[in-house]
C-alpha cells in the first residue's frame, strides 16, 4: 500500500544534544519517550504539545519551529495544527486557566449568569486575562459533566455543582 | 468526584468499589475470564459471530452494529492491524464513556483484548479528549498496571497472544470524536475528516487497517462473550439489544447516569429516575440523544429509547445523553447555543457546513434579538436542509438535525419573536 502521508521516515536521535530553546532535556526525553510508541514519530504530535504547554503555559513560534526540527516537519503545518485546537495556545496566557462551560445543560441551570458575575468579580471579559497574568477567564464548549452543571474547568481540574459564592472562592484562592 | 449512576446493571453494578479499578478487584469480580475464554478458546470468527448475533450496536452515535464492523477488518494481510477506542466523547448533553473510564478501566481493556484478537490487531490507541486530564490519569494507570500484571504487552495471560495499549490525548476539537477526523489527530494532524471511502478497516490509523469504536461498545464485550449473545439479548429490545447508560441534564430534580435497558419509555427515565422537573414545572422539550439530535415536544415522551421506535419520530438515540428544558424554555434560545456551538466546531473543509452553521447561528440570533422576518425563518429551515448530507462527513447533518428539529415542533417560537420583535419569555435561562 502506498502510504498517503510523506512525513512517515523516521529522523535521527537527537536525544543527547544540548541545544538552546525554550523546550527542556526533560520534556525532550518525554516527548521521545511518547514518540516510540507510535508506527511514526508524528503520533505523538499532540502528547508533546501538551507536555511543552505545560511546561511553557503556551505554544511560541520559537517552540513551533524548535518542535517542527523535531518531528521533522516544516513549521506551518505544526503552526496548523496548533491553530485548529482549542486547549493550544498561541499567545502568553495567564497563570491559570478558568473555563466556565456554556453548552446546552449547562445554561439551562445559569452558567451564562455566573460567567457574567465571574467576569465583573475579576474585572476581565470571557477570552481576557487578569491584569497581574493570574487568570485567564474564557467560556468553553461542553465539558462533559453534564448532570453537574454549572461547570468550571480550573487548569486540569473540573469543578462542578457550582454556584457563584464557591466559583469566586476557587478564583480567589488561586495564587 | 465519585458519580456512579443512580441505576446500575452488568456494566456498571461494581462503579461504587474503588478496587473495581484496579486488577486484583476486577479479578475478583470474574474480570479477564472473557478474555482468557476468547483468545484460548474462541476463534476470531467465532467471536464475531457471537458478536454480531448479540446485536450490540455501537454506542457512540451512529449505532451500526459493532459485530459487523469488526467483520470488516481484512483478514489476509501483512500490514499491522490497529483498534482505535474514542474516548472523545465531547457531545454536549453526554458523559458517560468518563465514567466507564474512571470506574470500570479493565472492562474496557479487557474489551479491548477481545477485540484486537478477533480482529488480529497489534496495538490499540485510546484517544481521549484532552479536556479529560484526569480520567486520561486513571485509564493510564490502569493500562500501567494491566502491563504490570501481565494483561497486556507480551504474552497477554500466558496465552501467546501480545497486545499493547497506547493513550493519545486531544486538544479541544469537537470534531476528533467523527472516526476519522480522529484517525487525522491520531496522526497529528489536524482533525479533520476523511473522504470515505477507503473505510477505516482498510485505511485507518497511520494508513493501517482499523477499526474505530466508542468506550461504551467496547465495554459491553466482555459480557456478550462472557454469557452470550442470548444473555445479551434478555435486555433491551429486538432490534436493539443490551443495556446503555443514559445520561440526564437539564432541568431535572435528580441529573445523573441511569444504566438501563434500551427501549426504557422517555418518560421513565425522566420522571421516575430523574425525578421529573423542578419546582412542578411541565416538561416543554426533552433532546433524547446529545444536542445533533432532533428535540422531541412533550407529547412525544411514551417514545421507548432504542432507534426502531425513535426513528418514527424524526430523531436517534446518539449518545443517550437526554437533556430536559421546561416550560419556561425558550427554544429559539435553546437554537442560539446549538447552532454557535456547531458554528465554533465546524472544521471548515466543506463550504456547506462553513458557511451553513455560521449563517444558520446569525439568522437565530437575530430572530432571538427580535429583529428576525418572516423570512428568515424561511430560509433557516432552507439551509437546514441543504447542509445536511451534502458534506464529507455526519457533522453537518448534527448541526442540521437539531434546528430541523425545533423548527418542526417550536416554529411557534420562532414566529412569535418575529412578531412581537422580542423575546416572548421572560423566565427562560439566561443567554
Amino acid at each position: 500500500m502506498v502510504s498517503r502521508q510523506s512525513d512517515h521516515s523516521q529522523g535521527s536521535e537527537r536525544s543527547g544534544e544540548e541545544r538552546p530553546g525554550r523546550i527542556s532535556r526533560e520534556t525532550r526525553a518525554k516527548i521521545e519517550a511518547e514518540m516510540v510508541k507510535f508506527p511514526v514519530k508524528r503520533g505523538a504530535l499532540l502528547n508533546a504539545l501538551h507536555l511543552v504547554q505545560s511546561e511553557t503555559g503556551y505554544i511560541s513560534q520559537e517552540t513551533i519551529e524548535e518542535l517542527a526540527e523535531l518531528f521533522e516537519i516544516h513549521p506551518a503545518d505544526l503552526r496548523g495544527v496548533v491553530s485548529f485546537y482549542n486547549m493550544f495556545h498561541e499567545h502568553p496566557q495567564g497563570r491559570h486557566h478558568a473555563h466556565v462551560c456554556t453548552n446546552l445543560s449547562c445554561s439551562l441551570r445559569g452558567a451564562r449568569a455566573l460567567l457574567r458575575e465571574l467576569e465583573g468579580h475579576l474585572g476581565v471579559r470571557s477570552g481576557e486575562t487578569t491584569a497581574d497574568q493570574r487568570i485567564t477567564l474564557a467560556h468553553e464548549e461542553c465539558l462533559g459533566a453534564c448532570a453537574y452543571a454549572p461547570v468550571m474547568r480550573v487548569d486540569e481540574t473540573y469543578h462542578e455543582d457550582l454556584d457563584l459564592e464557591r466559583a469566586k472562592k476557587l478564583l480567589d484562592e488561586l495564587e | 468526584m465519585l458519580k456512579v449512576p443512580y441505576v446500575t446493571n452488568y456494566l456498571t453494578e461494581h462503579f461504587a468499589d474503588d478496587s473495581f479499578a484496579t486488577v486484583a478487584g476486577y479479578v475478583a469480580r470474574g474480570g479477564y475470564a472473557a478474555a482468557r475464554k476468547a483468545i484460548t478458546q474462541m476463534s476470531p470468527d467465532e467471536i464475531i459471530g457471537t458478536l454480531k448475533g448479540s446485536g450490540l450496536q455501537g454506542r457512540g452515535g451512529a449505532g451500526f452494529n459493532a459485530g459487523l464492523k469488526w467483520s470488516f477488518m481484512p483478514k489476509q494481510t501483512d500490514l499491522p492491524k490497529f483498534l482505535v477506542c474514542n474516548a472523545d466523547e465531547s457531545e454536549p448533553g453526554s458523559f458517560k464513556d468518563r465514567i466507564l473510564i474512571e470506574r470500570g478501566p479493565h472492562q474496557l481493556i479487557e474489551g479491548l483484548l477481545i477485540g484486537a484478537w478477533a480482529t488480529g490487531s497489534e496495538k490499540t490507541f485510546i484517544y481521549i479528549r484532552g479536556e479529560y486530564a484526569y480520567p486520561a490519569e486513571c485509564m493510564q494507570a490502569a493500562i500501567d498496571e494491566a502491563y504490570q500484571k501481565g494483561y497486556l504487552g507480551k504474552d497477554v495471560m500466558g496465552t501467546g497472544f501480545s497486545h499493547d495499549v497506547v493513550v493519545q490525548r486531544g486538544a479541544g476539537a469537537y470534531i476528533c470524536g467523527e472516526e476519522t477526523g480522529l484517525l487525522e489527530s491520531l496522526e497529528g494532524k489536524r482533525g479533520q475528516p476523511r473522504k470515505k471511502p477507503p473505510f477505516p478497516a482498510q485505511y485507518g490509523a497511520f494508513g493501517m487497517p482499523s477499526t474505530v469504536n466508542n468506550v461504551e461498545t467496547f465495554s459491553h464485550v466482555p459480557h456478550i462473550i462472557g454469557k452470550g449473545a442470548d444473555w445479551f439479548r434478555q435486555f433491551g429490545t429486538e432490534k436493539s439489544p443490551g443495556t446503555t447508560i443514559f445520561g440526564v441534564s437539564g432541568h431535572v430534580v435528580r441529573p445523573g447516569l441511569f444504566e438501563l435497558p434500551l427501549g426504557t419509555k422517555l418518560e421513565e427515565i425522566i420522571f421516575e429516575h430523574a425525578r421529573g422537573v423542578p419546582g412542578g414545572r411541565k416538561v416543554k422539550g426533552v433532546i433524547p440523544g446529545g444536542v445533533s439530535m432532533p428535540i422531541l415536544p412533550a407529547g412525544m415522551l411514551d417514545v421507548p429509547m432504542a432507534n426502531e421506535f425513535l426513528r418514527e419520530r424524526k430523531t436517534m438515540l446518539g449518545t443517550g445523553g437526554i437533556v430536559v428544558m421546561d416550560e419556561t424554555t425558550c427554544m429559539v434560545r435553546v437554537a442560539c447555543v446549538i447552532s454557535y456551538f456547531f458554528r465554533d466546531e465546524s472544521c471548515g473543509q466543506c463550504t456547506q457546513c462553513r458557511e451553513g452553521t455560521g449563517w444558520m447561528n446569525k439568522i437565530v440570533e437575530r430572530i432571538e434579538r427580535g429583529a428576525g422576518s418572516e423570512e428568515d425563518i424561511e430560509v433557516l429551515g432552507d439551509i437546514a436542509g441543504k447542509v445536511e448530507g451534502a458534506t464529507i462527513c455526519a457533522f453537518a447533518d448534527a448541526a442540521s438535525w437539531p434546528i430541523q428539529g425545533l423548527l418542526r415542533h417550536f416554529r411557534s417560537d420562532f414566529e412569535q419573536h418575529v412578531k412581537l420583535g422580542k423575546c416572548p419569555f421572560p423566565e427562560s435561562f439566561e443567554l
